[in-house]
């Protein structure tokens, strides 16, 4: 059985050898095209939308526009949330327009739909903004690569640390869509192994206006801790109606996924103290106050996760395109996995066999408004989540790549 | 404690109370909307972007000349009201004699324009508004525990409504409004200046979208898509209510919040989709409308 596996993997490694020689050809109808798909209208538009498209443009400049004489383009498109829309983009990108690579922001129902049909076109897939654990585990593609964040270390970090601090019963309001559903589960398991008590959740359409009716059941569960399983507009919509409700009196609140964009729009007031894991955050170290002094004299206010990662990821995929002299999928995805990311992103990432990008996430607090010294500085770093454990662990992996 | 299909009837209670908030939005968004159709013949889509207009002007006015909310309830309207007359002098007036559908065409891409700009300078996280001081607080009724404010918005909708109603029904204002729709000839021969009395309509309407808008914007994050997300429902509103009818509109509205909160208890999941439900259950039972007349 043991030779079989190894035999297996040798052939699987000659394969891969064979695969790389047979595809270095260079750059396919030389233009590096790298096309860029996010919310740029919908709720989710600020944490990621056109400042995205604006990082990615730094990462373009930064290489001076091209490779080794070859141009490299940015497409964009706005998927309006819609998955269909999404997918059908994608297809066109990769069938007519000979985009390379697929740089995915926000929303995990579209970003599931475009992984599948980049593994159907052999093109690299890399999700930035979606949260969604599904794409690296059951939905998981050889050509699909996770990058800044994803449900599971949102969980794990958010999770335990609220249970640590004495949160043992929790009730869920989730957004009814793939990322608030993932969130649930992944956030769930960790209560429940943490010792914690599920009390109940309730699930509101995305966009939902007035979530008081859904904070007064929250209310009615006795639960101690709210934790919100959304996102954006959503997010802030219902913080605002917990301050409101006197929800915040009786229970704490857990943001499960809150960008710096939605504490700035809050104001600190409503948001201080507040849990949250994150993958990156402006004010980190020197690296990262750098670039972010950048983004913000483009873009004129700090930049997000998202937007650093967006960053980072076209960085990363275009230092393989010029080590490796060309863009042809197999051999970018191969080049991606056994090289590390090394900026101000992330130090020392690296590409799993499943598609996650490893790398430290944080968990922050929201600082009090007397504690925040200038505008956007709103987080203060509680610990460093080292991503070999707050990521899925290869044992846990329900991924199909993953030799077990 | 006793319990109606399994939830205590203290906190259906409560539920009520709140789809009687979200509610009044709707009745007085229809509200303008019906007006504007009755008497207008325009499908008007802006109706959402003028309410987002409301509340940025409110937030604007508190945040750059520090004009409280009391203040701002009565000049937001008013400013949007205004902004309505130039929209009906400039653009709408011309689309009278043509099909509803250039209106709605028309009012819909001043949607978009107005939104457009809007996030452009102000992205959607939106920006949030303070509760009025004298509104603060919650007051214990028993069965839940009620924010002043939302108390304060069934109020002010009620009344609003209740207004509106009676100046359009009941009064000869209101009678040589209705006279001008149904013929706009004969009642210019007895003197009476029907276009002006159009245009102060159509910015009436548009008005109470704007007092709508400074009545949510201490509820909710005041965003540039706060519109987009109310509008659709609204409409369906307006249909279930009969197009063009003032009672319709109002009760429809209070009623489809009432129904949309006890959805959100049920059949959470549902709570965005019912109104439509319902919108196609009545369309197939009476194509007019629950209070409009077959034409």
């Amino acid at each position: 059985m043991k030779l079989h596996t190894i035999t297996a993997a040798l052939a699987m490694a000659g394969l891969g050898f064979a695969g790389a020689t047979a595809h270095a050809q260079g750059i396919s109808d030389d233009v590096i095209r790298i096309g860029f798909i996010t919310d740029m209208s919908g709720v989710y538009s600020d944490i990621d939308g056109k400042a995205g498209l604006d990082a990615i443009r730094m990462a373009i400049d930064e290489m001076g526009g091209s490779i080794n004489g070859k141009k490299i383009e940015v497409v964009s498109a706005d998927h309006q949330n819609k998955a269909d829309i999404a997918s059908s983009r994608a297809r066109e990108w990769f069938d007519q327009q000979k985009v390379d690579v697929i740089i995915a922001g926000t929303n995990s129902a579209t970003s599931l739909a475009m992984a599948a049909v980049a593994a159907e076109k052999k093109k690299p897939f890399i999700a930035i903004g979606a949260g969604a654990s599904d794409l690296t585990n059951a939905q998981c593609s050889p050509y699909t690569v996770h990058y800044a964040y994803d449900t599971v270390a949102l969980a794990r970090g958010t999770g335990s640390a609220v249970v640590k601090d004495g949160g043992k019963s929790w009730f869920f309001l989730t957004a009814d869509y793939a990322f608030g559903h993932a969130l649930e589960r992944d956030t769930m398991k960790v209560v429940k192994d943490a010792g914690g008590d599920i009390k109940g959740q309730v699930r509101a359409p995305l966009g939902t206006a007035d979530f008081s009716s859904f904070l007064l059941q929250a209310q009615a569960s006795k639960a101690q801790i709210l934790g919100l399983a959304n996102a954006g507009g959503d997010f802030s919509n219902s913080v605002k109606a917990a301050n409101e409700f006197g929800v915040t009196q009786t229970m704490k609140m857990a943001g499960l996924l809150v960008f710096i964009n939605d504490i700035h729009a809050l104001g600190l007031k409503t948001t201080q103290n507040m849990y949250l894991t994150t993958g990156w955050y402006w004010d980190l170290n020197d690296a990262s106050r750098a670039w972010s002094k950048k983004f913000e004299s483009k873009v004129g206010r700090k930049p997000s996760m998202l937007q650093a990662g967006d960053y980072s990821a076209a960085m990363f995929y275009l230092n393989g395109v010029k080590a490796s002299g060309s863009d042809d999928g197999d051999t970018i995805m191969k080049w991606m996995k056994s090289n590390k990311v090394n900026d101000f992103f992330a130090q020392g990432g690296y590409v799993r066999e499943d598609g996650r990008m490893i790398h430290d996430m944080y968990l922050m607090q929201v600082k009090t408004p007397a504690e925040s010294k200038a505008p956007w500085d709103y987080y203060k770093v509680v610990a460093t989540l080292p991503g070999d454990e707050v990521y899925t662990k290869l044992s846990e992996s329900t991924c199909k790549l993953v030799k077990k | 404690m006793t319990d109606l299909f399994g939830i205590p009837i203290q906190a259906l209670l409560g539920q009520l109370l709140l789809g009687l908030v979200n509610g009044s939005f709707y009745a007085m968004l229809s509200l303008g909307l019906a007006v504007i159709f009755g008497l207008l013949n325009v499908i008007n889509f802006a109706h959402g972007a003028l309410y987002m207009l409301g509340a940025f002007v409110a937030w604007m006015g508190l945040s750059y000349l520090g004009l409280n909310y009391w203040v701002m309830l009565v000049l937001a309207p008013l400013v949007v009201g205004l902004f309505g007359i130039l929209i009906e002098k400039l653009l709408l007036k011309h689309l009278y004699k043509l099909d509803h559908l250039y209106g709605l065409l028309m009012t819909f891409g001043l949607t978009l324009l107005i939104e457009g700009l809007f996030r452009s300078f102000y992205g959607v996280s939106g920006q949030p508004y303070p509760t009025p001081d004298a509104l603060r607080g919650a007051t214990n009724l028993g069965f839940m525990i009620l924010p002043n404010y939302r108390g304060w918005v069934v109020v002010a909708s009620v009344v609003v409504c209740m207004a509106t109603w009676y100046v359009i029904e009941r009064t000869r204002l209101g009678a040589l409004l209705r006279a001008g729709t149904e013929n706009p000839r004969l009642v210019e021969a007895f003197g009476v200046n029907v276009p002006r009395m159009i245009t102060l309509t159509y910015g009436f309407g548009v008005a109470l979208a704007g007092f709508a808008g400074v009545l949510a914007a201490p509820v909710l994050q005041i965003s540039p898509l706060m519109g987009s997300n109310l509008i659709i429902v609204v409409f369906a509103v307006v249909v279930i209510g009969g197009m063009g009818s003032i009672m319709g509109a109002i009760v429809t509205g209070l009623g489809l919040g009432v129904i949309e909160g006890l959805t959100k208890v049920f059949w959470p999941e549902a709570s965005s989709t019912v109104v439509f439900i319902i919108m196609a259950i009545v369309l197939l039972i009476r194509p007019a409308g629950l209070f409009g007349k077959e034409k």
